[in-house]
């Protein structure tokens, strides 16, 4: 079974809900859906307070090119536009609707059919991705459409699509790979047709027996669509490790997937696509993975975004007594929230309730050099070396250690015995190094 | 919120793997049982008597120099300051006066860690260093071994008797003119050296048991494969050089490999995490150095021992080959 | 045994001589022409090394000073050594104003209430990636001590028992090391002022009222009430946060005592004179409080 090669840790994989099925979220009485919700240029809401929107009405504008739209994904009035916490814990603006009734665009097909066939060309499906605001729904939250438009140089030769999931607890992908084979093929094969290649690999891990079965049977009935299982290992959803893992080829340090001729979407990416392509229905909701040691019913809802995180919490039977740390996404890479103020967004697959006894740091020993950081290390660095030279401001050396190459994964801080804030370190030493070179690319 | 806890605030991840420098340093302890067993069997008591003092002082001049230089409580929590202990005693011969122990203790704490800032900061063994010193300064009683005498085939109670070690009679013999059968003669059988019956420190005797503990550390990852075998291997290719080259000149391979501190070298001393390099090719090049410089110092230098010596010199390399040895690199030119 | 120890004199004696005379050529050969002024003034200079100018050492400053122009390029210096560097130069000291590292916040423990517990990496720098702070204020101090870690004069350290950094203003050189390291510019330097006390807005907290309010206790909501006190027009508002023009400012300290939220406060605080007597005769130049610290 293929893997990549360099590197990784084996975290236990936690996944507690795998069998259950898939429930829907009942709407709650208010959204509050963040007015940027991918990764680029910072959108403007274009709705006031008073407006009546319904399911799908385009709530946020933005003329830049790395940009996504945000939809309305209830229906109901705008209330107010504040700022609350998102998944950085600061103030940001959101859009506050309160919910009346469930009234969507007249331009969304909500049939319950599957439509294969596929009546847009490549351009016309680029556009609908961007019209739709779909964006990478593995947490990177980057919009789609500029990945189908590769730059002139450079071929795509390999679709792949990310059925991974190897992050601990997180089991949302893993529901819609089951439920939803045959939307995430035809999804697949609208990309491929935007790329214009022939090929996709679905990598997914081997912890995933049920899911590979049904897509590898689904699969059977598309042309140019393999599934490929892959051996667990942390971090096998990182992009470069991914393209690694299945094709083989490296994405060198400081390019994109492009230049190796891959284009990598998360199964729940592609399954958006589907819906915007086929159905014209924008990107309103997503599953979110609700889980944790001590939650009795870990479940993965079906939610609309702008849902705050306390009716997740209240759908699975409100907080454990012990808990001690709320987190959004999955436990090597997620973020500890402050409140459960913050709302749902397309980038959000998971909201882990750990207990008090998981939720700390362990105490810190001095690093006893064993190595263990290097060899966990998916990009061949060396953690200790970047983070105490970052921990002593010796950027210069931070830099030659190529800090650059750090995918932030989280393996090295995971491995330590003695315990060390290794990749605290690492990203004080990533932010401060990416701002001296791009100062010194400025003069 | 639901609760009164304060939710944790803390970066990715948020869990952490099973590893912990506790596990790994117990992980040690457990590897020297065999060791320790063995050392019982043939010097009896006095060789746990003089593990349970250089134990002790180890832990009692680390909590004293925590709280005479660093002003607060010893760090004796780590395991570190044990382990020293531990590994110092295998070092010792089992005759030793306890004195003199403790003050080797004080100079693996005091020397060999502390003056270099403590667990981690140090560049060369700690109980390496205390066994040089007090190679250096009292070379009589550290070269007076006591014969190992079976527990359940002696007296229990009786007196010590002393003798020379397997390499101590080679290279007096060699050097006075003996040839190398001659000087086989005088020696136990392999069989007696692979289970530990001769003259030598408290833990270096049994080559069997120490390999049981590598397996242990091997197992439980405490130790990667590189260093023993690299050590090991590098001795046993340059021993057998020099054996094709004059074999009535030169001590065989096997000879080498089962005498004086070689597997203790090569598997516990070497392979300390702190004073070893990081990379598995630099694992590698540190192991031969210390197998080549071993082999050096037994055949050609004045001591009939060399592993401590070879460890230290390597020791001091650590940070060149640190650098020079550098992971692969994702997606770099091969 | 007289011959050797003969022996060993002479041939000492002659190596050393020997070396003497090669150490003495190549030292001519080599002999760099440097203007001797710099070594005096390097001498005049604090001699901390500690990189405020922006130059590698106090070494290159003094290079900087003979050859150019500025005596004051050095921010640590105060009077004394600048007069003693104007001697040697020649030239006409500057005034200067002594200046001070000033800490713009009150939040810490003292005023805020802990939502969360931050663990980790014990670093502001790092901290203020992942969380707004304990107590909520995404703009406050986060109490994790960069400034103290920077200070190479130790003149800042976090009171624990506020959780807010304090500046010692007799060690505090004003070199600014300490706002270049705070990740939020809480750390501002201002003119000491040590007759009449420094009067600063100790918030930099830009949300708006009800967020502010919410936060922290003595947080600055943006009313202005300050700015329309103010005699000299020091004081502006922008983005809900008052700030003094500390050019501007006489330390009348009548904003103080405008100020709703006890966000403006004086420094030391010793130096806060009594409100007036009702009376609008009062006199606001009643004189200070006693200085005795």
């Amino acid at each position: 079974m293929k893997t990549f090669s360099i590197g990784g840790v084996h975290p236990h994989d936690q996944k507690l809900n795998t069998e259950a099925p898939a429930k829907v979220l009942p709407l709650p009485k208010q959204v509050c859906v963040m007015v940027s919700q991918h990764l680029g240029a910072p959108s403007q809401p274009i709705v006031a307070k008073g407006d009546k929107v319904k399911v799908g009405t385009v709530l946020t504008q933005n003329d830049a090119f790395l940009s996504a739209v945000v939809h309305s994904p209830v229906s109901g009035t705008v209330n107010k536009i504040a700022d609350i916490p998102d998944a950085s814990n600061y103030p940001k603006p959101a859009i506050f609707i309160d919910v009346e009734g469930d009234e969507w665009e007249e331009s969304i097909d909500r049939s319950p059919e599957i439509k294969r066939e596929i009546t847009l060309d490549g351009p016309a499906i680029i556009q609908r991705v961007k019209e739709m605001g779909i964006v990478g729904m593995g947490g990177a939250c980057f919009p789609t459409h500029v990945k189908l438009m590769p730059p002139k140089d450079a071929k795509a030769e390999f679709l792949l699509l990310n059925g991974v999931e190897c992050e601990p607890y997180l089991t949302c992908d893993n529901r819609l790979m089951l439920d939803h084979a045959e939307e995430i093929m035809i999804g697949a094969t609208a990309l491929m047709k935007a790329l214009n290649v022939s090929q996709t690999i679905i990598g997914i891990e081997a912890n995933k027996p049920a899911a590979i079965k049904h897509m590898t049977e689904v699969a059977a009935g598309f042309a140019g669509i393999k599934v490929q299982p892959l051996k667990m290992k942390y971090p096998q959803g990182a992009e470069k490790q991914l393209i690694k893992a299945l094709t083989g080829r490296a994405v060198p340090s400081g390019k994109l997937p492009i230049n190796v001729g891959c284009v990598v979407d998360n199964v729940a990416t592609c399954y958006a696509v589907y819906q915007a392509v086929q159905k014209n229905m924008p990107l309103v909701q997503r599953m979110v993975t609700v889980t944790g040691p001590e939650v009795p019913e870990p479940t993965n809802f079906w939610a609309r975004f702008g849902t705050p995180v306390s009716e997740f919490i209240a759908a699975v039977g409100g907080l454990p007594e012990n808990t001690g740390k709320v987190i959004s996404g999955g436990p090597m890479m997620g973020k500890a929230l402050c409140s459960d103020e913050a709302s749902s967004v397309k980038g959000m697959s998971g909201i882990l309730i750990l207990p008090e006894k998981q939720a700390h740091r362990r105490e810190v020993y001095p690093c006893i050099r064993c190595g263990k950081c290097v060899e966990a290390c998916p990009m061949g660095l060396e953690p200790y070396l970047i983070a105490s030279s970052a921990a002593v401001k010796d950027f210069g050396l931070t830099e030659k250690a190529r800090v650059m190459d750090c995918i932030e994964c989280g393996c090295c801080q995971f491995t330590c015995p003695s315990n060390r804030p290794l990749l605290d370190c690492l990203k004080i030493g990533k932010a401060t190094v990416g701002k001296i070179i791009r100062a010194r690319n400025a003069k | 919120m639901a609760n009164n806890n304060k939710w944790v605030i803390s970066g990715a991840p948020h869990v952490h793997g099973p590893e912990s420098v506790t596990k790994i340093m117990w992980g040690v302890v457990i590897a020297l049982i065999p060791a320790f067993l063995v050392s019982f069997y043939f010097f009896g008591l006095r060789a746990l008597l003089v593990t349970f003092v250089t134990v002790v002082s180890c832990l009692f001049f680390e909590v004293l120099i925590n709280a005479l230089f660093f002003k607060r409580p010893g760090t004796l929590r780590d395991g570190s300051a044990m382990i020293t202990g531990l590994l110092l005693a295998l070092n010792l011969p089992a005759g030793i006066p306890l004195w003199m122990a403790a003050v080797g203790a004080l100079i693996a704490i005091g020397i060999g860690k502390w003056a270099y800032g403590g667990l981690g900061s140090n560049p060369f063994n700690p109980a390496l260093v205390g066994r040089v010193f007090l190679l250096i300064s009292f070379p009589v009683a550290m070269t007076t071994w006591t014969l190992p005498r079976p527990l359940f085939g002696g007296g229990f109670l009786a007196d010590a008797v002393t003798g020379p070690t397997p390499l101590a009679i080679a290279k007096e013999g060699l050097k006075a003119g003996q040839s190398v059968g001659d000087v086989m003669s005088q020696l136990p059988a392999y069989s007696d050296l692979f289970f530990g019956n001769m003259a030598g420190s408290i833990g270096e005797i049994s080559a069997i048991a120490l390999l049981i503990g590598g397996i242990y550390m091997l197992c439980r990852k405490i130790i990667t494969w590189h260093i023993p075998v690299a050590f090991l291997g590098s001795a046993f290719v340059f021993a057998g050089i020099l054996w094709c080259c004059a074999p009535d000149k030169f001590m065989d391979p096997v000879f080498h490999l089962l005498t004086g501190g070689m597997m203790l070298g090569a598997i516990f001393m070497a392979t300390d995490m702190v004073t070893s390099p990081m990379t598995c090719g630099g694992k590698l090049i540190f192991g031969c150095g210390c197998g080549v410089l071993t082999i050096l110092i037994r055949t050609f230098g004045a001591y009939p021992e060399g592993v401590s010596f070879a460890i230290l010199i390597m020791n001091a390399f650590v940070p060149l080959i640190n650098r020079a040895c550098k992971p692969e690199r994702f997606a770099l030119a091969k | 045994m007289n011959v050797t120890i003969i022996y060993a004199i002479v041939l000492l004696a002659a190596l050393g001589l020997v070396l003497a005379l090669i150490l003495y050529v190549v030292a001519q050969k080599f002999k760099v022409e440097e203007d001797p002024r710099i070594d005096l003034v390097s001498d005049a200079l604090p001699g901390a090394n500690c990189g405020a100018c922006g130059k590698a050492g106090c070494r290159a400053m003094a290079e900087a000073i003979v050859k150019d122009a500025s005596l004051t390029g050095c921010p640590v210096c105060n009077e004394e050594n600048i007069a003693k560097i104007a001697e040697i130069l020649g030239r006409v000291a500057e005034k200067s104003e002594p200046r001070v590292a000033v800490v713009r916040c009150q939040g810490g423990t003292c005023n805020t209430t802990p939502l969360v517990k931050y663990e980790g990496y014990q670093s502001c720098a790092y901290a203020t990636s992942v969380f707004p702070g304990e107590g909520g204020c995404p703009f406050g101090c986060l109490g994790l001590g960069d400034c103290t870690k920077a200070c190479t004069f130790d003149a800042i350290h976090v009171n624990p028992q506020t959780g807010l950094p304090e500046v010692d203003p007799d060690k505090c050189t004003a070199c600014g090391a300490c706002a270049k390291a705070c990740p939020r510019g809480v750390i501002e330097v201002r003119k000491k002022r040590e007759k009449t006390g420094r009067v600063v807005v100790a918030c930099v907290n830009k949300q708006k009222g009800a967020a502010a309010v919410k936060v922290c206790k003595v947080s600055c909501i943006g009313c202005g009430k300050c700015a329309q006190t103010c005699p000299k027009q020091a004081i502006t508002v922008e983005n809900n946060l008052a700030y003094i023009n500390d050019d501007l400012c006489v330390s009348c300290q009548l904003c103080v005592r405008a100020c709703p939220r006890n966000a403006i406060t004086v420094l030391p605080k010793e130096k806060l004179r009594p409100a007036p007597a009702p009376k609008p005769a009062a006199a606001p130049e009643a004189p200070a409080a006693p200085a005795q610290a």
